[in-house]
């Protein structure tokens, strides 16, 4: 998503400074979307996640792997017996939880970043060939992905985790294969529609290449559908992740990453409830905010929901 | 109408047969095999690994297992399970109705809160009604379902004392199950309060693995409706002076509809992961604890058998939504 | 399309015949019912074709009796369907002169004709010996323990001396044989059940409706959900003063204590540690706990450098802090170990000197074997709870900040269960955690079992075959003399230490919560859990 945002940035000014032009597609965009509160809201809280991620060694009170062994499962700072300098209390080995935390925003984010970004290429890509080349390519592609999409989707990444074993790239790859398949039919819908339209036909008979189709002419009108996807597709990786880790295949100890922190807090529920809940609000308001992004990009985007 | 119906099935087939394939392939290429798991802290002697292999048919190579076992699924055997040497048939259906009444009543409950609720926050936009409908969707959609679920245990069940913590029904009643449905079984039973008892062990089940559904159904709901609401006709229905309510309630209805039926035929495979989860926690004794406890016991056949018939059901129910879709609006018929 | 149908048939019928049994003690007026929540499904109801606690809770320490068999509570021997026993002086041949008038249970296909004899011996072990039994290979044929216990080679043959009396020939002379005969595996099935359901032919009905002499009868099985018995009226030792026995099956640990304090459980097992504190608060609950008879380590692979150096496994002993361990990771239900063996087993070496926690003497150790600067390694985690180790990642965080702090930089490495075991037994971690339960209290079960040199590639994770302490292993098993035995057991523990192939971590205190109602619960060292002699208050 920093690519949306580094370029929102850069334009605006650019934007001012030649009053006279049309409104420009970003900025009506911007307009749009900033008209939406939620996805404000939801777009402050990922920026305020990503700053705190990126600095999370100057902002985080403690190391996130060190154990204050006189220290263990002590409670949050409000409540009696705990302090203020682990402020949502610790964790059974005597680790700060509020520090974990902030170090599992990095670990939350990357996965979201690498399964977006992988399956966006790998799924637009396999999408495009679908939809261009129809036929047998086309059939494979999609016969494959009724296949994917008829098996339940956890249990696919279980499997493929499994298969590679247990580790936070493990995970994140088998997530990046189980959502592939939603890449795979935006791109070729919107191919497919896309191909019908009179430019295409007459780039064709111009001599254009099939390349330049692709990537040119077709691509950039899929684009709306397929950045909503990724904003989403981000919430989806955070989550599946975190399911993963807490079944035990995700990433392992003593990584702080927030599904991971829940499994290994489970046992906790009814003596020490902060080791539960505040990983588990943590994963929430992430996903959080990044489907309020989502829902206002999506807002902003379709063009059947302008006013 | 026919011919799309037969069109659709004839991509049923080779879907069915990749099914069987990427089923094979998944749980054979898990390390680790269930000799190993038999043999446990203590290790299997190569002499009894040797045997259990040629009994089971792992010493054949790959490619020879799975013709066999296409072969087999064709006749409609999908094997032994490894661990407890029965049918994995029998398996599955003792087990199926424990997660087809889960997913009825979460999916039931989804559309009895999720509908209502998306027309009314749809019809008033942009009042508080429809915020906190919103909001409150867009946090059960964002919601991690495992720790959803531990927090209405420990909320409902621990501290309250409200709902039973587990199982399908309290364990005082024991009695003939024809259906495999608890509630349907336990009103047959005539027991005293078996029914009540089985009502109260589905309540967080259902309420867990109904949330995201729900979520889902109410904001397609609300946005189908809105942009119904915007059409042309409506707008001259009501300009006809027609009352608000049969505005919304039968032409507007009608016609929103139509998404959310589709959606709500997506979600039986989103139930199926749901339930994987749920089951675990709560310790319904459905098809995905099953699935899960075959993974990690790597019980071969039962893991194919199992995601065959779940890959299966779920090819089934999206030929019926897309049928019933294409009953609805005729136009999806020439489009694809 | 065959198959469903059947399927669905059977399940139908053997609903059906359930209800017929069970509608009479569950509508009696004050049917005393106690409800055990259990772990998982059981694998079937044969005790001798599975090896995990959890089918041999549902089997045979309900269903079946055996020839000898463990005194509820202790690892001590005493007669069951045996009354009396005589070994021959060169320890080869045991006679067992069996019990009269024990009767076996009934169900809708089968009625007794006749009591338990010589013939039921002999079909419940030539099942399992010889292959050409006609029930050697039905459901499975997987006699895991009946080989793991080395039966098919130290038994020759079983001779039946008269009805009352069998004799067993042995091809060697081993000390824990009888021992191995109060084992699961060596549960007694009817012959004459057996035979009826072979010439019905459905053989393998034997193991999924069992029949055994057992205090309860085993009445009903829904997988995920219950497993269902009655009090066997006609039982040898008295009737049980229980009428039914119900298994709750709750997998998840928070859940099954959140049932037992809504009363919906009387008694489970395998407790989070983190709840032991509120069980034990809580009025309703008595937690019982008593020490276990298992030890939980950590492997050094003895083939791989720097392991090879019994200095750098001594010094990282010497760096682990196993009293924080026993806090962090057993909640305090654990004891720092010393010795490979448990103290609950007779030999325990109490003289052995544990190598104490001492970062300092460890860095010199390690610098004196070269490694001044450290190395890199990997601790490898399991993935399962196991009474001897309820939480093995956490476990590994302890030790690998431990080390750290003297020099050794080591990854956590973890795979899912069936694969930990396959990639370890091939040895291919560095160090790993793992642990063990004994099987019949003998410390061979322990010192050659998971140390001998026969187990390398095996249950020996460490890979550690060292003649001294196998010369010595080896003479005890077959030496009769218990004082002898003893001697030789406690020197080996000595060289163990020594040589230390292992870190040897904790032996966790086993804990039940049992609710107050339940009457005379004891906990089974094995890890069993025994339902004959326990009683509900009114």
């Amino acid at each position: 998503m920093a690519t949306i945002d580094t370029k929102i940035d850069a334009d605006v000014p650019a934007v001012a400074h030649e009053p006279p032009a049309p409104p420009s597609p970003l900025r009506e965009f911007w307009e749009r979307f900033s008209e939406n509160r939620g996805a404000l809201i939801g777009m402050w809280v990922i920026v305020v996640i990503t700053v705190l991620a990126v600095f999370a060694d100057v902002v985080a009170p403690h190391s996130p792997t060190q154990q204050f062994a006189q220290f263990q499962l002590l409670p949050p700072a409000w409540q009696e017996g705990g302090q203020l300098s682990f402020f949502l209390g610790t964790d059974p080995v005597g680790r700060d939880i509020l520090s974990r935390l902030i170090h599992g925003a990095r670990f939350s984010l990357f996965i979201g970043l690498v399964v977006v970004t992988l399956s966006l290429i790998v799924g637009v890509a396999l999408g495009l060939f679908a939809g261009f080349f129809k036929g047998v390519v086309d059939n494979l592609i999609m016969r494959t992905v009724d296949i994917m999409m008829a098996l339940p989707s956890l249990l696919l990444a279980l499997a493929v985790v499994a298969i590679l074993g247990p580790s936070l790239v493990n995970a994140m790859i088998a997530i990046a294969i189980v959502v592939l398949p939603q890449y795979i039919r935006i791109t070729r819908a919107a191919v497919l529609a896309e191909m019908t339209k009179e430019y295409v036909t007459a780039s064709r008979i111009a001599g254009a290449s099939v390349f330049r189709l692709m990537f040119i002419n077709i691509l950039p009108n899929a684009m709306a559908p397929l950045i909503v996807q990724a904003t989403l597709g981000f919430s989806t990786a955070i989550l599946d992740a975190a399911a993963l880790g807490f079944l035990g295949l995700g990433a392992q100890p003593p990584t702080p990453e927030w599904g991971t922190m829940l499994a290994d807090a489970r046992e906790f529920i009814r003596r020490a409830w902060w080791v539960m809940t505040f990983p588990g609000l943590a994963i929430l308001i992430t996903v959080l905010a990044f489907n309020l992004m989502g829902d206002g990009l999506r807002d902003a985007l379709d063009p059947r929901l302008k006013k | 109408m026919l011919s799309f119906v037969l069109r659709r099935l004839a991509l049923v087939i080779p879907t069915f047969f990749g099914v069987t394939l990427v089923a094979f392939l998944l749980v054979h290429l898990i390390p680790g095999d269930a000799i190993d798991v038999l043999g446990g802290e203590r290790g299997v002697s190569p002499e009894l690994r040797a045997r259990l292999m040629a009994e089971l048919g792992l010493d054949k190579p790959l490619w020879q297992q799975y013709l066999i076992y296409v072969g087999n699924v064709f006749q409609g055997d999908l094997g032994i399970s490894t661990l407890n040497r029965k049918p994995v048939w029998e398996e599955f259906f003792a087990r199926f109705p424990a997660t087809l009444e889960l997913s009825i009543t979460a999916i039931l409950f989804a559309i009895i809160v999720g509908l209502p609720a998306g027309i009314i926050a749809g019809v008033r936009r942009g009042s508080a009604f429809d915020h906190s409908v919103m909001g409150a969707a867009l946090t059960g959609y964002s919601m991690p379902i495992f720790w959803w679920a531990l927090l209405m245990i420990f909320f409902f069940s621990v501290t309250l004392g409200w709902t039973p913590v587990s199982g399908r029904i309290s364990v005082i009643y024991f009695f003939d199950q024809p259906t495999g449905f608890m509630l349907i079984d336990s009103l047959l039973s005539g027991e005293k309060g078996a029914f009540r008892s089985a009502v109260s062990h589905l309540i967080l089940p259902t309420i867990v693995l109904g949330t995201i559904p729900l979520a889902v159904i109410a904001r397609m709901t609300r946005s189908s409706m809105i942009e119904v609401l915007s059409d042309d006709y409506i707008r001259t229905a009501r300009a006809k002076g027609l009352s608000p309510f049969l505005v919304v309630n039968v032409h507007a209805l009608r016609n929103a509809l139509i998404p959310v039926i589709t959606v709500i035929g997506l979600q039986v495979g989103t139930l199926l992961a749901g339930a994987i989860l749920t089951e675990t926690i709560f310790s319904w004794p459905g098809i995905g604890r099953w699935m899960i406890e075959s993974i990690g016991r790597r019980d071969y056949p039962s893991v194919q058998g199992g995601i065959l018939l779940i890959a299966s059901a779920v090819i089934i129910v999206n030929l019926v939504v897309d049928v019933l879709y294409s009953i609805i609006n005729p136009r999806i018929r020439y489009a694809s | 399309m065959k198959k469903p149908i059947t399927g669905l048939a059977v399940t139908a019928a053997v609903a059906a015949a359930g209800l017929a049994l069970a509608t009479a003690p569950a509508k009696t007026a004050h049917a005393k019912t106690l409800v055990y929540c259990s772990e998982g499904d059981p694998s079937g109801f044969n005790p001798s074709l599975f090896t995990d606690g959890t089918t041999f809770d549902a089997s045979s320490r309900q269903i079946y009796n055996r020839l000898v068999e463990f005194e509820r509570g202790t690892t001590n021997i005493i007669p069951a369907l045996a009354e009396s026993w005589e070994v021959s002086e060169d320890g080869q041949t045991y006679t067992f002169k069996l019990r009269p008038g024990v009767k076996f249970h009934s169900n809708d296909s089968f009625a007794p004709s006749r009591d338990f004899n010589a013939d039921d011996v002999l079909y419940s072990f030539e099942r399992q010996l010889l292959e050409d039994h006609p029930f050697h290979t039905v459901s499975g044929g997987t006699y895991e323990y009946f080989a793991a216990m080395s039966m098919d080679s130290l038994v020759t043959s079983i001779e039946k001396v008269d009805d009352m009396t069998v004799r067993f020939n042995l091809s060697r002379p081993e000390a824990p044989f009888i021992a191995n005969l109060g084992m699961d595996f060596a549960s007694v099935l009817s012959a004459e059940y057996a035979q009826q359901m072979l010439d019905a032919g459905t053989p393998e009905q034997v193991d999924l409706a069992p029949i055994g002499t057992g205090p309860f009868v085993f009445v009903d099985f829904q997988p995920g959900a219950t497993v269902r018995f009655r009090a066997f009226d006609d039982y040898f030792r008295g009737r049980s003063p229980l009428d039914n026995l119900v298994f709750a099956i709750t997998p998840d640990s928070s859940v099954r204590f959140a049932k037992m304090q809504a009363g919906e459980c009387h008694v489970t097992l395998n407790p989070n540690p983190a709840d032991l504190q509120a069980m034990a608060d809580d009025p309703e609950i008595d937690l019982i706990q008593r020490e276990g008879l298992n030890v939980g380590y950590l492997a050094y692979n003895t083939e791989k450098e720097p392991y090879t150096d019994a200095r750098v496994r001594k010094a990282l002993n010497m760096a682990i802090n196993k009293q924080a361990i026993i806090d962090a990771v057993f909640q305090d239900a654990g004891t720092i170990a010393k010795n490979p063996l448990p103290p609950t087993i007779w030999s325990y070496n109490e003289a052995t000197v544990d190598d104490d926690y001492d970062p300092g003497a460890a860095k010199a150790l390690l610098a004196e074997a070269g490694f001044g600067d450290g190395f890199e390694t990997d601790i490898w985690a399991m993935p399962v709870q196991r009474p001897y180790n309820p939480n093995a990642r956490r476990m590994a965080e302890l030790i690998q900040a431990d080390w750290a702090a003297v020099g050794v930089t080591a990854e956590i490495v973890s795979f899912e269960w069936p694969e930990y075991l396959k990639r370890s037994k091939d040895a291919e971690h560095q160090t790993l955690l793992l642990g063990w339960t004994g099987d019949n209290g003998d410390p061979d079960n322990f010192l050659a079992t998971l140390l001998g040199c026969d187990a390398v590639r095996g249950s020996n994770r460490a890979q550690w075959c060292h003649q001294p302490f196998e010369e010595l292993v080896q003479a005890a098993k077959v030496t009769a003399d218990v004082d002898e035995r003893t001697r030789l057991y406690e020197q080996a523990q000595l060289v163990f230490k020594e040589e230390a192939p292992w870190a040897t971590i904790a032996h966790s205190v086993v804990s039940q919560p049992v609710r107050a109602e339940v009457i005379d619960w004891k906990i089974d060292p094995f890890g069993g859990n025994i339902f004959y002699g326990v009683d509900l208050a009114e």
